[in-house]
């Protein structure tokens, strides 16, 4: 199991050599959406009670994990296909398992960090939520721990990086925009509504939304994040077999 | 040491290796030779762990490649064909990620980090990113890396594919040094001089198929000692001799332009395939 630590490692390091340019692009979209839908438009708007801009952040915080976890597939993919770095992996004597965990486990810290940025962008707008919540790391955590593991799963079955840009482009992306970031989902219509529960990041965006307002919780949400976490997880264990041909 | 009984890999209608068994002994120095296409990459990958075998066994030091796979890897360290490094990284890193992997202790791979480096002359490189070293020190890199966690068995998949002369003959000292210290060495090459000058024992591979098994001396004496090159039209035909004598009296006889020159590894290769290695 202490394998682990060897994968997170290499993953640490790479994003210390990467640390600027990446601090830097991971605030580049939040920072846009903030000023054109929270800035420039949603001035006038309020959602139960609470600024657009305030509605927006906890919203992003949930893109943003998911979407930083689930960028861990791309480097999975790179160092595998272009570098051959996974083979190094392959011929250590590590278990499927230490290295599914040490891959997600740098997902998950990306993820961190972005969702740090966002909290930056906020407070420079002059947004304070309640970050002191502890269930909205909770959320944040489970959150980016079913992409992340989602990606990795994804990147050992994929057979080339373009499969895995695909699905990036059909499923992440179209989620990350419907499931309760930008909107409410309450103001779509009810079987839309319905189909949209089903996705994993609507229960993160609700989760994170309701703790950073200081709002009830809603269990159920974690419980169906965290289950949908382990099964991702599962499967991504099985699957490294699959990356031996 | 190493045990390979009748392996065989099939990927979907391709019969990649057929029946390969070999057996390399403890401390020998062991080339794998044949062209490309011939199944070399194929026979370390599935010993290293990397790919499934189709079926027959193979053991690494006694460890079942497929059954005891984590202690199979344990006994051995891959320099693979392409270069395989984490270039953003330096040479430090990519060392102590590899000693994480094998489970190493702090100390042990601090102090084995020092003492490979200072053994390939990468001393002054260690906190260098891996980017800015050269492709023969990117290769020594490798070879030390593969050697980070002392394994028995090295295997090492064309370690001197696109390095010059002289740097190519530095790897070979350093191949020399490793087995000198013990290491069973297990080299895939299709640089027949390679073979001829560093192996023991050579194996042929064709077609997925090993051909052959001896010293390199054993496998050229088969042919003879002498070689007479006839140059017909375009095309060369050689012709084997056991002693000068009898190469000179048949070189006497022709009319064509010919060269006279000793029995090489290549001649006992084209003989038993066919083809050239290259
Ligand atoms: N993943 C794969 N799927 C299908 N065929 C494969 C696969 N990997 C290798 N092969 C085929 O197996 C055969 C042997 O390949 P291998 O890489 O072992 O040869 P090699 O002796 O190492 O050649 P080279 O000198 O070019 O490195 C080739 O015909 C190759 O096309
Ligand atoms: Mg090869």
């Amino acid at each position: 199991m202490n394998g682990f630590f060897a994968v997170y490692y290499r993953e640490m390091m790479i994003l210390r050599c990467r640390f600027l340019k990446m601090i830097a692009s991971m605030a580049v979209s939040p920072f846009l959406y903030l000023i054109a839908f929270g800035y420039a438009m949603g001035k006038s708007v309020t959602i139960h009670g609470h600024t657009y801009m305030e509605f927006l952040i906890p919203g992003l915080v949930a893109m943003s994990s998911m979407n930083r976890a689930f960028v861990i597939g791309s480097e999975i993919n790179i160092s595998r296909f272009y570098w051959h770095i996974f083979e190094e992996f392959q011929a250590a004597p590590i278990s499927n398992i230490s290295y599914v965990l040490g891959e997600t486990l740098g997902g998950i810290t990306r993820a961190f960090l972005s969702v740090g940025i966002i909290i930056g962008l906020g407070l420079l707008f002059g947004v304070m939520i309640d970050y002191w919540n502890i269930m909205f790391w909770v959320a944040v955590f489970l959150n980016s721990f079913v992409f992340s593991s989602l990606a990795v799963g994804m990147a050992m079955m994929v057979r080339s990086h373009a499969d895995q840009a695909m699905f990036t482009n059909f499923v992440i992306t179209p989620m990350a925009f419907l499931g309760g970031t930008f909107f409410p989902v309450s103001r779509l219509p009810v079987w839309a509504q319905k189909i949209i529960l089903l996705l994993p990041l609507t229960h993160a965006s609700n989760a994170i939304r309701a703790a950073s307002f200081g709002n009830p919780v809603d269990m159920f949400s974690y419980v169906i994040l965290l289950g949908t976490g382990l099964v991702f997880f599962l499967i991504a264990v099985k699957v490294v077999s699959m990356a031996r041909d | 040491m190493i045990r390979i009984e009748k392996l065989n890999k099939v990927y979907g209608h391709s019969h990649v290796l057929k029946d390969v068994s070999l057996h390399v002994r403890e401390g020998e120095m062991f080339a794998y030779l044949g062209p490309n296409g011939a199944g070399k990459t194929t026979t370390i990958r599935i010993l290293t762990g990397l790919t499934r075998l189709s079926s027959g066994d193979a053991w690494l030091n006694g460890f079942h490649v497929e059954r005891e796979t984590l202690a199979a890897k344990r006994q051995c360290g891959v320099v693979f064909q392409a270069i395989n490094l984490d270039s953003e990284l330096t040479v430090f890193e990519n060392l102590t990620i590899h000693g994480l992997l094998f489970h190493m202790p702090l100390k042990e791979r601090k102090q084995r980090i020092n003492e490979l480096v200072d053994y390939v002359g990468l001393s002054d490189k260690l906190n260098v990113a891996v980017s800015r070293l050269s492709g023969g020190l990117k290769r020594r890199l490798t070879i030390i890396r593969a050697l980070m966690h002392s394994p028995r068995i090295l295997f090492l998949d064309e370690p001197t594919v696109g390095l010059d002369a002289s740097i190519r003959r530095r790897i070979w000292a350093l191949m020399k040094k490793i087995q000198k210290n013990g290491t069973t060495i297990f080299l895939t090459t299709h640089y027949i001089e390679e073979a001829e000058f560093l192996a023991e024992r050579v194996a042929f591979i064709d077609e997925g198929r090993v051909v052959a098994v001896d010293s390199p001396q054993a496998l050229i004496s088969r042919q003879g000692e002498w070689a007479i090159d006839l140059m017909m039209n375009d095309n060369i035909r050689s012709r084997y001799f056991r002693t000068k004598e009898e190469a000179k009296q048949y070189a006497e006889q022709q009319e064509d332009s010919f060269s006279f020159r000793r029995v090489n590894l290549e001649d006992a290769f084209l003989s038993l395939t066919g083809k050239k290695v290259k």
